[in-house]
């Protein structure tokens, strides 16, 4: 079998608190392959940005990773050092944010900007360095680049600025891409532009990339492989063609019953009874039982396992298939 | 449409926020002279619809369209610069604060943040209360409890919990204490802005059953704002599409999904994911969304149109309307069937 | 019942519980204020009851020094009053004007704020500029000049018979600017939330949305600050009754004492000055702990719910 470019096992992700420790992600499992884009779906606080985050260790305390392994180029992320740390980020492993501001510097110039980061990771000189930046602003679709360079990030638009931070993850041709919500603070018609660009520029490149977002439709415009996260755990994986025609989790059937436009027009919409819980109280056995309508027996004792389920390649945790 | 079935009429109705500061940042050179200007941000421009009695109307467009300036200024929260605002025969935008009181009471709001809408330091009981006490002074305490009782069943929110704080809910709860609020003092219309984009996906679909529900329960028309497609696709009757604080077009919504008139209609329903649906082909609009301090010269999307002439340019476009009145669309292109 | 259970589970006790100076300093600021409050009762010795005085008891040292007289543990000041008795009598004053001059300026601060901060415009120009200018003169100044207009107008007899609740009016008109700029800017801040405007669409009056929805919203910083203004207010009274604008010498405060015993202080009499200073300091800087510790209890940004 060949190798995976990512593969991250039985991730488990604690947060320390004054109450006791809390575990925010628990055994998260999946791989990615080189050019494959995989689809992190889940409501806040079901675990998703935390699992994009501690892929390249950016947990802030008082969370830790507390168990499990990411491996990466033959590395496990978990366990090497700071300096290998930082050598990734950025450079093998980039990171497009909701709010493109968190990226971008307000008080430097995106010439600056980008140059810096090149030169961190490369030795060249800084006039191919902004040379490589012109390059890539020409490649997310930046009318007159070269003049753009010597501008502020606040004289960009919303859309444009996020195109700037895509450029930006982009300058060192990393092997993979972390998506954290890259179009929710957008409107619909620039979201379209923001999500085209990304797939192309992936399928160009040959760059993987992990979409996390709660947007089902977003999704499946780009990715090809979901995992549906609740409740700090993964409950479903698969193709992401299956997995919106046909979900086996009673989550992911929910959710997607639960869309507007999957009913006629007025008429009651599914719904979910009830909302995630709060890791502070996190029920007993399956966490979906208390929302589930199959909740029954080990549903309430036992925490389900992701096995292979139906004919694809997937993957579901429910005791009741 | 007959005359007694409208709600909420509004004509002409056009908002502008001063934003020029104080009066030396007013002064600017011109021509070697000295002038005191002011800017105004544009946020709605002569805008004209009516809301029908029991209908879902919803307003859509992208962020600075003027969609939430437009609720605000049909509920009172602003006053328009000019237009007039008709409540059934009645026009109420130029009531003073006490002849407005009965109808505050009619039209109520909904807000999208659920962590914001609600005053933290204050109960849900209290909360829900305090519209009821102030409406209907004599009502006696008994009546109100009940009342409180009945408002939070409907609404989904269990009744043990009245004596608990915001935040102690979800926020899909929080959601449900805020529409109760708005149905204590028995509205008729209710603006609903962006009710269900702060909340979670498995949540949206509660809150949008719930809004039905209290639709048909209790006798409600809506005005929804939101930038949702596909939730104004499933719930709303007719549809008005803003850019720029203009209204481009207002249709029933089988005709806006099924048959958009207006370019920029097109290109933002082309332009929603679907779940289940592979990368498709997306109408691009050029450029960027103008600034509404500097609006451009006639037709206000001619700058981004794919089909703009010179007549757009330079010609505000009139409202085209059709379909008995119930439809319009301001488009030069659709008018000299261009499009 | 629920209520205790409530406070027994807050973050506000587990915090205090988990800081050490938070809980020194309020063990000590309690002591220090039921030992002052209580001095009528504890006092060895009444220093407003002339008739208990002798002149011939003036500045006896400490009772551990040679000349010491056990009647008197900290000495005697130069009229014969026990130090310790004055002292305990002095920090009940000090303590009275702080807390009373700090309710006034709350009280101005918090209603000009609101008023500024919610009406904005003219209201708000004309309240900001006078902070301005107000705060553009030391708070000092201002107090050392209204004071002097004091003593001028109804003599200096007048003066310290009244001299508590003038000095609480000047105090408080002084620092006014604080209360009324923090609630300012936290009500532009709150006045834009969306309950405000759900307020609005109900119908409510402004007087209503400002004091029932938006006042119990800004109050945090207003604790806040109300601690260190104590701390401030406090200092300034003894500052200015060090510089013999303050409480008069027959009904000492903290800052007159020290004032009394500077006189004496190069004539080998140095406990008149010191021991007061170190009690004020000790006094001064409780508060400001507690305040410290407090800002970072209710920092919103770190504390939600």
């Amino acid at each position: 079998m060949m190798e995976h470019l990512l593969e991250v096992n039985n991730l488990e992700v604690k947060f320390k608190l004054r109450t006791g420790e809390l575990t925010a992600i628990d055994n998260v499992g999946f791989t990615l392959d080189k050019g494959e884009r995989l689809g992190i779906v889940g409501e806040s606080g079901a675990g998703k940005s935390v699992t994009g985050f501690s892929i390249i260790n950016l947990i802030s305390k008082p969370g830790y990773i507390s168990g499990g392994e990411i491996m990466f180029e033959g590395k496990d992320l978990t366990r090497v050092s700071e300096d290998v740390l930082r050598h990734i980020r950025g450079n093998r492993i980039s990171m497009i944010f909701q709010d493109p501001m968190m990226t971008l510097n307000p008080v430097f110039t995106i010439g600056e900007q980008m140059a810096e980061t090149i030169l961190a990771h490369k030795n060249i000189s800084r006039k191919d360095a902004l040379e490589i930046s012109v390059e890539k602003l020409r490649q997310v679709h930046i009318p007159s680049p070269e003049t753009r360079l010597n501008q502020y990030p606040h004289e960009f638009s919303g859309g444009m600025r996020q195109r700037i931070v895509i450029a930006i993850s982009l300058l060192l041709d990393p092997a993979i891409i972390i998506a954290d919500e890259p179009t929710t603070a957008l409107d619909v018609t620039i979201q379209a532009e923001i999500m085209e660009l990304l797939l192309e520029l992936c399928e160009k490149n040959d760059t993987g990339m992990i979409l996390i977002t709660h947007d089902l439709g977003v999704v499946s415009q780009v990715t090809e492989k979901i995992a549906v996260m609740y409740a700090g755990r993964i409950v479903e994986i698969g193709s992401t063609e299956n997995i919106v025609a046909n979900p086996l989790h009673p989550y992911t059937k929910g959710l997607i019953k639960a869309l507007p436009g999957s009913r006629g027009t007025g008429e009651k919409l599914y719904q979910i009874p009830g909302s995630m819980p709060n890791l502070t109280e996190m029920p007993k056995g399956c966490a979906f039982h208390p929302r589930c309508e199959l909740a029954e027996g080990e549903c309430f004792s036992k925490v389900p396992e992701l096995i292979q389920r139906g004919n694809f390649r997937r993957l579901a945790a429910c005791h009741k298939f | 449409m007959h005359r007694e079935n409208r709600l909420v009429t509004i004509n002409k109705l056009v908002k502008k926020f001063d934003i020029s500061g104080g009066f030396l940042d007013q002064l600017k050179i011109e021509n070697k002279k000295i002038v005191r200007k002011k800017t105004f941000v544009h946020a709605v421009n002569d805008v004209s619809f009516t809301v029908n009695k029991g209908e879902i109307l919803s307003v859509v467009g992208e962020s600075g369209c003027g969609k939430s300036t437009l609720a605000r200024v049909v509920v009172g929260l602003y006053s328009p610069w000019s237009g007039e605002i008709f409540y059934k025969d009645k026009r109420i935008d130029n009531l003073d604060g006490s002849q407005m009181l009965s109808y505050r009471k009619k039209m109520q709001m909904i807000f999208q943040d659920p962590y914001a809408s609600l005053n933290p330091r204050m109960t849900v009981k209290k909360t829900l209360e305090e519209p009821l006490r102030f409406h209907e002074p004599s009502i006696s305490n008994s009546e109100i409890e009940e009342k409180v009782l009945y408002v939070m069943e409907q609404v989904g929110v269990n009744p043990k919990w009245a004596d608990r704080y915001p935040h102690e809910f979800s926020g899909g709860q929080r959601q449900r204490v805020s529409i109760a609020r708005a149905l204590m003092v028995d509205p008729e219309f209710i603006v609903a802005d962006e009710p269900i984009s702060a909340l979670d996906v498995s949540i949206q679909a509660q809150i949008l059953n719930l809004l039905m529900d209290a639709r048909d329960n209790f006798g409600l028309t809506y005005m929804l704002i939101t930038h949702d497609l596909s939730v104004v696709e499933h719930i709303s009757t007719r549809v008005c599409v803003m850019y720029l604080g203009t209204v481009c077009e207002i249709a029933p919504v089988r005709n806006i999904f099924s048959n958009p008139l207006h370019p920029y209609t097109q290109a933002l329903l082309s332009a929603i994911p679907k779940p289940g649906v592979k990368k498709k082909e997306h109408i691009k609009l050029k450029g960027e969304v103008p600034t509404p301090i500097v609006l451009p010269t006639g037709c206000v999307f001619h700058t981004r149109c794919l089909y703009a002439d010179e007549r757009c340019r330079r010609e505000i476009p009139k409202p085209l309307s059709y379909d008995n009145g119930e439809s319009f669309v301001a488009c030069h292109g659709v008018e000299e069937k261009r499009i | 019942m629920d209520k205790w259970k409530k406070f027994k589970e807050s973050y506000f006790l587990y915090s205090f519980l988990r800081d050490p100076v938070a809980i020194v300093s309020f063990i000590i600021f309690l002591f220090l204020v039921i030992v002052s409050f209580s001095a009528p009762l504890i006092a060895p010795h009444d220093p407003y009851d002339t008739s208990t005085i002798s002149i011939m008891d003036s500045e006896i040292p400490p009772v551990w020094y040679g000349e010491g007289d056990d009647n008197f543990i900290l000495g005697t000041d130069s009229q014969g009053r026990d130090m310790l008795s004055t002292m305990m009598y002095g920090m009940r004053v000090s303590i009275i004007i702080g807390i009373g001059a700090v309710a006034l300026q709350a009280f101005l601060g918090v209603v000009i704020g609101l008023l500024s901060g919610y009406i904005g415009g003219r209201v708000d120009a004309f309240f900001m500029r006078l902070a301005d200018i107000q705060l553009s003169f030391s708070t000092l100044m201002v107090a050392i000049f209204i004071s002097a207009i004091f003593q001028t107008a109804f003599g200096v007899g007048k003066y310290s018979e009244y001299a508590v609740p003038i000095l609480v009016l000047i105090i408080g008109i002084a620092e006014w600017p604080q209360y009324a700029r923090t609630v300012r800017a936290s009500v532009l801040g709150e006045k834009e939330k969306e309950y405000v405007e759900a307020a609005k669409v109900i119908g409510f009056g402004s007087r209503w949305i400002m004091f029932r929805h938006i006042l119990p919203n800004t109050l945090s910083p207003v604790f806040v600050i109300s601690t260190i203004q104590v701390a401030n207010a406090v200092m300034s009274e003894a500052a200015l009754s060090f510089l013999g604008l303050g409480m008069p010498v027959t009904k000492p405060s903290l800052g007159s004492l020290i004032n009394l015993g500077f006189e004496y202080i190069f004539s080998g009499s140095w406990w008149i000055t010191i021991f007061p200073g170190i009690l004020l300091i000790i006094l001064v800087l409780v508060v400001n702990l507690l305040g410290d510790w407090l800002r970072d209890v209710l920092n919103p940004k770190l504390y939600k719910g």
